[in-house]
């Protein structure tokens, strides 16, 4: 129909490639390295740092993520001197001095993760490339925090992953530039196996409900093995998907297939779901090989706890750290999180509050932004006072090594959110495990200060 | 709308690569200009541009688009790692891929129209959603995502004797890193060839074979005409196009995860092609432009920013316009993209195009006869 070839001469076509190129060529000259920065993002004389604070604000862990960002903020605060200093006034180490960091006053950006991966990674960009944040935190999940921790070794920032739980964050994805404060599920393993031998005995047949990706995947294997080697039996391990909602086609099977224990590898409004359909199907009150019928689940959060509500009773789990540990560290966080936002923080709130202030304190003792510098004050640094005890930053594999503690659903609970007791504080040895053993085999690289 | 001569064609086109290429300097006042949300703009803008040749002008309305631009993804990432980390491998195998998969789908779904055909192409996008997610971790590596490891065998970098070291290798154009403006422009000139090529289909007796399709498909049928090849080859081209998109996600970002198949990425194609203005050539561009616009930036307003902005107002009123402003923006960006979406489907129904075409109006002596985008209000 239309011809192309009717008016444009050669003399136009050049006119027009020339302007193209012109075009082409422009934008060259505002790109971010033009002069020599030896770092990416490095403030240089700025009066102020950018921190990046990536939380999932939407989806199946939104209460986590609102909270971290609480968290987040109660960081920057007494970082820059404000407030009455929190954790700061207990941390070992005393090179942060309430002036912002190497005496840069500290500014954040937020973002949306949505718990996708891709909208994780480009919301990180964003902060990268436009915000110019020197590091990255957040995240709820571990599919998403092993996304963006690899998107900050590329790009050469600094990650300190938030709440991830998964064994392949400091395992087989582990990074250089990442670090995570949380612990994993084979320390949710290691640690839950010998209470729930003392309590259920070692003549147990398991049943797994397993959340279907990699933080689900690894803390099934764990909680198998750890289990396992107490002398329990696994009857099947189900998959079930991220955000089911409806549970109950997965709890059904359960009763016939013999197991006297159900294990519920779900995490934020999946676990709450699928405790309280479990409850509801009146699984707790059943006799299975002349046994009472259990239900664990690893990893429990007091977020969790106050959404199934009354359903968490007497259930076995593990946490990172809970709001009633009396150590000086853990009181100082709870009375200044509480005087800002009027409630307890979640362990979520807990290890995002930890690993800014851990960053801030690298930079401080590096005396520069620099990630590779950061990431050599990081490794192999031990500290206390952060709430779990003496803590240590392994180099091997940038994993915390510190107290777990193994929880239980309190059964006379005297307010909202006194609704996890703390059964045992398992000491450090006892979850310390090889850094290169099958489940956790892989490599950190070379370190990327990016530019 | 402009009289669709062959001058006036190359005019737009001219004018739509000028704005494209010139992008970083005129979006960085309002704080899009930086390159992973420009990359953005333009892939999304090329995966709208394809799909607006089977919704917009062949009148198909797919809701399982997402699926071809999960599969591109995923052969670009396959090819990163099998075979090199240049990206026009990734790029060619992406678009052959995705081709034969949407030959495939499309096969089968033509078979009916309507809300019929919505609804296959929406299953047939679920299910590879969740074939990716689990049945097939193998291949895709689940949730996780498929990503680049330093053991990937990279046939042809070995045999060309390219070593990346210990490090995470980069996709490269010939030694270009294809991140940043780089990688911009990379897809800044394939989105510019994408929209020729639809303009030149729109123009075409295909593409007026297209349109006849849309306006009633049951007389063609009647004067003899087999409309099913033309209505798959449509299929395919967008599906091409969706697999070229999927392509340079991955080429930006070496990185393929199930969630970009699932039926809320569909969806949220069908909504850019219709904020933007449906049939209209340039109306799927904006419209991914305003969409990925919100998801960035508006969802990155948090409390402080808000209280800089109204930094003028007196303390009290300060507070008020803050918290009230702060549930449109940060979490609440998708409400926003709500009600913008009805008042534009309310008032403008043919999308973004239609108020650029009535301002236009306004401005024409001659009162616009032709506005020929008024024609083409999405029906769904």
């Amino acid at each position: 129909m239309a011809k192309f070839d009717t008016g444009v001469s050669r003399r136009n076509l050049l006119k027009g490639g020339l302007a193209l190129s012109g075009a082409l060529a422009a934008p060259t000259f505002f790109t971010r390295h033009a002069f020599g920065a030896d770092f990416l993002n490095n403030p240089g004389n700025a009066a102020s740092i950018k921190l990046g604070f990536n939380v999932p604000q939407t989806g199946a862990y939104a209460d986590e993520g609102a909270d971290e960002l609480r968290a987040f903020q109660l960081a920057v605060k007494h970082l820059n001197g404000e407030g009455d200093g929190g954790m700061l006034n207990t941390f070992s180490s005393k090179a942060l001095k309430g002036n912002g960091v190497l005496g840069k006053k500290v500014e954040y950006v937020t973002g949306d993760t949505q718990t996708k991966s891709d909208a994780a990674r480009a919301s990180a960009k964003r902060m990268i490339e436009k915000d110019g944040a020197l590091m990255i935190s957040g995240g709820s999940s571990s599919g998403v925090a092993i996304a963006v921790q690899g998107l900050c070794q590329d790009a050469g920032i600094i990650f300190m992953a938030g709440l991830t739980h998964s064994n392949d964050t400091t395992g087989k994805d582990r990074r250089r530039n990442g670090f995570r404060h949380f612990f994993n599920a084979y320390q949710s393993g290691a640690a839950l196996a010998p209470v729930l031998k003392a309590n259920y005995g070692t003549d147990r047949v398991a049943y797994h409900l397993t959340a279907d990706y990699t933080w689900g995947w690894t803390q099934e294997e764990s909680i198998k093995n750890a289990t396992e080697a107490v002398g329990w039996k696994t009857a099947a391990a189900v998959k079930t998907p991220l955000g089911a909602g409806d549970f109950s086609q997965y709890i059904t099977p359960v009763l016939n297939s013999g197991a006297d224990v159900l294990v519920l590898n779900h995490y934020g409004k999946d676990m709450v779901n699928s405790l309280t359909q479990a409850v509801q199907f009146g699984l707790r009150d059943k006799k299975v090989n002349g046994k009472d019928f259990a239900i664990v689940v690893p990893l429990y959060s007091r977020l969790m706890a106050q959404g199934a509500g009354a359903n968490v009773k007497g259930i076995f789990g593990s946490t990172n750290w809970h709001w009633s540990l009396k150590d000086e560290g853990s009181q100082a966080f709870v009375k200044s999180f509480g005087a800002e936002y009027g409630f307890p923080p979640s362990q979520a709130a807990h290890t995002c509050y930890v690993q800014t202030l851990l960053y801030a304190d690298a930079c401080e003792r590096a005396g520069t932004f620099a990630p590779c510098e950061v990431v050599k004050a990081l490794e192999g640094f031990e500290f206390d006072g952060l709430g779990n005890g003496p803590t240590l930053y392994r180099a091997e594999d940038h994993q915390c090594f510190k107290k777990v503690l193994v929880v239980k659903g309190n059964e006379n609970p005297t307010s909202q959110f006194d609704l996890l007791e703390v059964v045992q504080e398992v000491p450090r040895e006892q979850v310390t495990y090889d850094p290169n053993i099958p489940q956790f085999a892989g490599d950190l690289g070379p370190c990327n200060n990016g530019a | 709308m402009i009289a669709p001569t062959a001058r006036n064609d190359l005019i737009l086109i001219g004018a739509f690569a000028a704005a494209v290429l010139t992008a970083p300097l005129w979006l960085a006042p309002i704080g899009a200009g930086y390159p992973d949300l420009l990359q953005k703009f333009a892939i999304y803008g090329l995966f709208a541009i394809g799909f607006n040749i089977l919704f917009g002008f062949t009148g198909y309305l797919s809701f399982g688009h997402a699926a071809f631009l999960g599969v591109g993804s995923y052969a670009a990432v396959w090819s990163f790692k099998l075979l090199t980390m240049n990206v026009l491998p990734a790029v060619f195998f992406a678009v052959l891929v995705s081709g034969l998969f949407a030959l495939a789908i499309g096969f089968i779904s033509l078979r009916r129209t309507g809300i019929y055909f919505s609804i296959l192409t929406l299953a047939f996008a679920q299910m590879s959603y969740n074939l990716a997610y689990s049945v097939l971790t193998p291949i895709t590596n689940g949730e996780t995502g498929l990503q680049l490891t330093t053991s990937d065998p990279r046939i042809l970098d070995k045999m060309a004797g390219i070593d990346y070291g210990a490090a995470l290798p980069t996709t490269d154009l010939f030694g270009t890193e294809m991140t940043g403006y780089p990688g911009f422009y990379f897809c800044a000139v394939l989105m510019i060839i994408g929209f020729v090529i639809a303009v030149r289909i729109a123009r075409s007796p295909f593409g007026t074979m297209l349109r006849a399709i849309k306006s009633n498909q049951n007389r063609l049928n009647y004067t003899g005409i087999n409309t099913r090849p033309y209505a798959l080859a449509a299929f395919v081209i967008s599906g091409m196009y969706a697999g070229l998109a999927g392509a340079l996600l991955a080429c930006t970002d070496p990185l393929a995860g199930a969630e970009r198949m699932q039926w809320t990425a569909s969806g949220e194609v069908v909504l850019m092609t219709i904020l933007g203005g449906a049939g209209t050539l340039l109306g799927p561009v904006f419209g991914a432009g305003v969409i990925k616009y919100f998801e960035n930036i508006f969802s990155a307003f948090n409390h402080d920013i808000l209280m800089s902005i109204f930094d003028f107002l007196p303390g009290w009123l300060q507070g008020i316009v803050v918290t009230v402003s702060g549930l449109f923006v940060g979490e609440g960006w998708h409400l926003t993209l709500g009600a913008l979406f009805m008042i534009i489907v309310i008032f403008l129904p043919g999308g973004l195009m239609e108020g650029v075409g009535r301002i236009a109006k306004l401005f024409r002596k001659d009162g616009g006869a032709a506005n020929s985008s008024v024609s083409t209000a999405p029906g769904e």
